[in-house]
């Protein structure tokens, strides 16, 4: 049997999470750089519409993990479906989106199975025969090559937008779907998960925000916050932050941008004092342009910056403030 | 209840980093601090000990230097401490250091076992959910409330793009914590007076050992990143930056 990767897609409610596309490509670019064949699995109840949405892509077939013990997400009913599924088809490289949902259970299958998961990865090469992937560390700092040191089958998530979707092969004819139907015990689920809800009606949404000011730790006190809001108001832009400001009550939960607040992609990003941690810039980085101020000329932000300002937020901002003001008043 | 809390010592936030020698870790010699999420791991426990009495125990790793993050815990209430303390656990991966935490804590039993979410170091996110599978408990990751009741515990887990879910799951069960799920606390004076009277367990490399495999991956090298985009400095004094924003703003970027 020829080596095999196999890329699970994320689904919930039996429609497809749009991050799995990116996976996918992931998947076809590692197939074309070591010649081993691409396969897919979804797993979950009446899943059969998204199997056939997988195998129109180029893939060489696809897995309907079907039990209805996998309707509603939880570690233990997943870990025990794909276990089975991964013990039947041997695949060598089994690859996942890097969700929320995934980082629920890929340790525990991959423990289950006396193997590891190189999480959140970013990118793969192919060197002299041995796949390594390239991940993020010391919140972005810094990069790492890691590679396996075991037997297969081995397992790796990307991080959302490692790789375009978009970018997704479609195969010339539809590839086979094979439907798995898995065994789990009632008695396995331990886990009782309620309703997905939204905790209120979200206030702002600054996804559709054309420019937007951003604050980060470097604002230091909940009263500073007030400059980054009138440079935004000169700007006629809306005022976001990072995490560590919303969880400090600075601001409401609804303006934090990142993995766990929103997605945005402004004509222009200005991040104050913000650092740059994965967790941010997955919120932003499609932003067309990007302006960072920040007092740490190393600050993982400057990375993905198109201007840095290497200073303190506090001598900068005042006088930017003054300058657009004063652009803005004598029209334009 | 009670409640084990696993933390790791990592580099300062804004402390520069330097690569070894070989380019495959950093120079130990930086600053390091309480990883944030652990933080807050630590404070909903003592916030359930206060609720439900109990006990919180702190563990972590690393060589004589993390004991600090436990001397921190044991100030701000943790009743007692478990340093794995060896130079060699800084290069364990996920799999090994649960393996090594579970081989510590096998003659204890805890109703809950709380981890930050992930580490600012590594950022693997595994080693509370692999633990809880090593140790054969139920899990939640991300967790961002937790209530105690009659047949175990309800979660609310985090999930992405706003979205929240309640988990009700039996006891014993590992929680990975969220940053922001609570008001971390300081120490006060008494406490840090307290703390030097609290139990201190030492565990030994070789009393974990027989537990550890080799490790499952292996970093080959450690680097800065390749820039992939072009970034222009702006350099001037405050007043020139702001003069030659406001310039790229109106003339190249259009927004002004």
């Amino acid at each position: 049997m020829p080596d095999t990767i196999l890329v699970v897609v994320e689904q919930r409610e039996a429609k497809l999470n749009r991050v799995s596309w990116e996976t996918i490509t992931a998947g076809q670019a590692i197939a074309a750089a070591t010649g081993w064949t691409l396969e897919a699995a979804v797993a979950g109840a009446n899943i059969g519409g998204i199997a056939a949405e997988i195998a129109a892509k180029k893939v060489a077939k696809v897995y309907a993990v079907e039990s209805p013990k996998l309707e509603r997400y939880t570690p233990d009913a997943f870990t025990a479906g794909l276990k089975q599924l991964l013990t039947a088809k041997q695949p060598k490289l089994v690859l996942m989106p890097h969700t929320y949902q995934v980082r629920d259970f890929i340790p525990k299958l991959a423990t289950a199975m006396g193997r590891a998961v190189i999480s959140d990865c970013i990118g793969f090469k192919h060197e002299n025969g041995k796949l390594i992937f390239t991940r993020q560390m010391f919140q972005g700092k810094l990069a790492a090559d890691v590679s396996f040191t075991n037997d297969a089958p081995w397992f790796a998530t990307f991080q959302s937008g490692a790789f375009r979707g978009d970018k997704a092969e479609s195969g010339s004819t539809a590839a086979p779907v094979e439907t798995v139907n898995v065994e789990i015990a009632d008695s396995a689920i331990r886990n009782k998960p309620q309703e997905i809800f939204k905790e209120a009606k979200q206030a702002v949404d600054l996804t559709q925000a054309e420019i937007i000011v951003s604050v980060g730790r470097g604002i230091k006190e909940q009263k500073n916050i007030e400059i980054a809001k009138q440079l935004a108001d000169a700007l006629g832009g809306d005022l976001a932050a990072s995490r560590p400001i919303c969880d400090s009550g600075w601001l409401p939960m609804d303006r934090q941008i990142g993995s766990s607040g929103q997605t945005v992609a402004p004509k222009l990003y200005l991040a104050l004092g913000i650092s740059g941690a994965i967790q941010h810039i997955v919120g932003m980085k499609g932003s067309r342009t990007i302006i960072a101020v920040n007092k740490d000329s190393e600050a993982p932000i400057f990375e993905i910056a198109d201007y840095a300002i290497v200073g303190n937020l506090f001598d900068i901002v005042p006088p930017l403030i003054e300058e657009v003001k004063k652009a803005k008043g004598g029209g334009s | 209840m009670k409640i084990l809390v696993c933390m790791k010592q990592v580099p300062q936030k804004d402390a520069p980093l330097k690569l070894n020698e070989p380019g495959t870790w950093i120079r130990e010699d930086v600053s390091y601090e309480v990883n944030e999420p652990d933080a807050y791991a630590l404070e909903e426990a003592l916030r359930q000990k206060e609720k439900h009495s109990g006990e919180v125990v702190v563990i972590t790793s690393g060589p004589a230097r993390a004991q600090q993050v436990l001397r921190e815990a044991l100030a701000k209430g943790a009743d007692r401490a478990i340093h794995l303390e060896d130079n060699a656990f800084v290069g364990l991966d996920a799999f090994n250091t649960a393996k090594a935490f579970a081989a510590a804590i096998k003659d204890e039993k805890f109703d809950l076992i709380f981890t930050g979410l992930q580490s600012d170091d590594y950022g693997y996110a595994q080693t509370g959910v692999i633990l809880a599978e090593l140790l054969g408990y139920p899990h939640a990751t991300i967790i961002m409330h937790l209530e105690k009741n009659d047949s175990g515990i309800r979660v609310k887990r985090e999930l992405e793009a706003g979205f929240f879910q309640f988990v009700d799951m039996p006891l014993p069960a590992v929680l990975t914590i969220q940053s922001g799920i609570n008001k971390l606390r300081y120490a006060t004076l008494i406490g840090i007076k307290q703390a030097k009277n609290k139990p201190l367990r030492k565990v030994m490399l070789a009393e974990v050992q027989s537990a550890l495999g080799e490790n499952l991956q292996k970093i080959e090298r450690l680097y800065v990143p390749q820039k992939t985009k072009k970034t222009e400095r702006i350099e001037g004094s405050p007043s020139e930056i702001a003069k030659k924003l406001v310039d790229k703003l109106r003339n190249e970027l259009r927004v002004l």
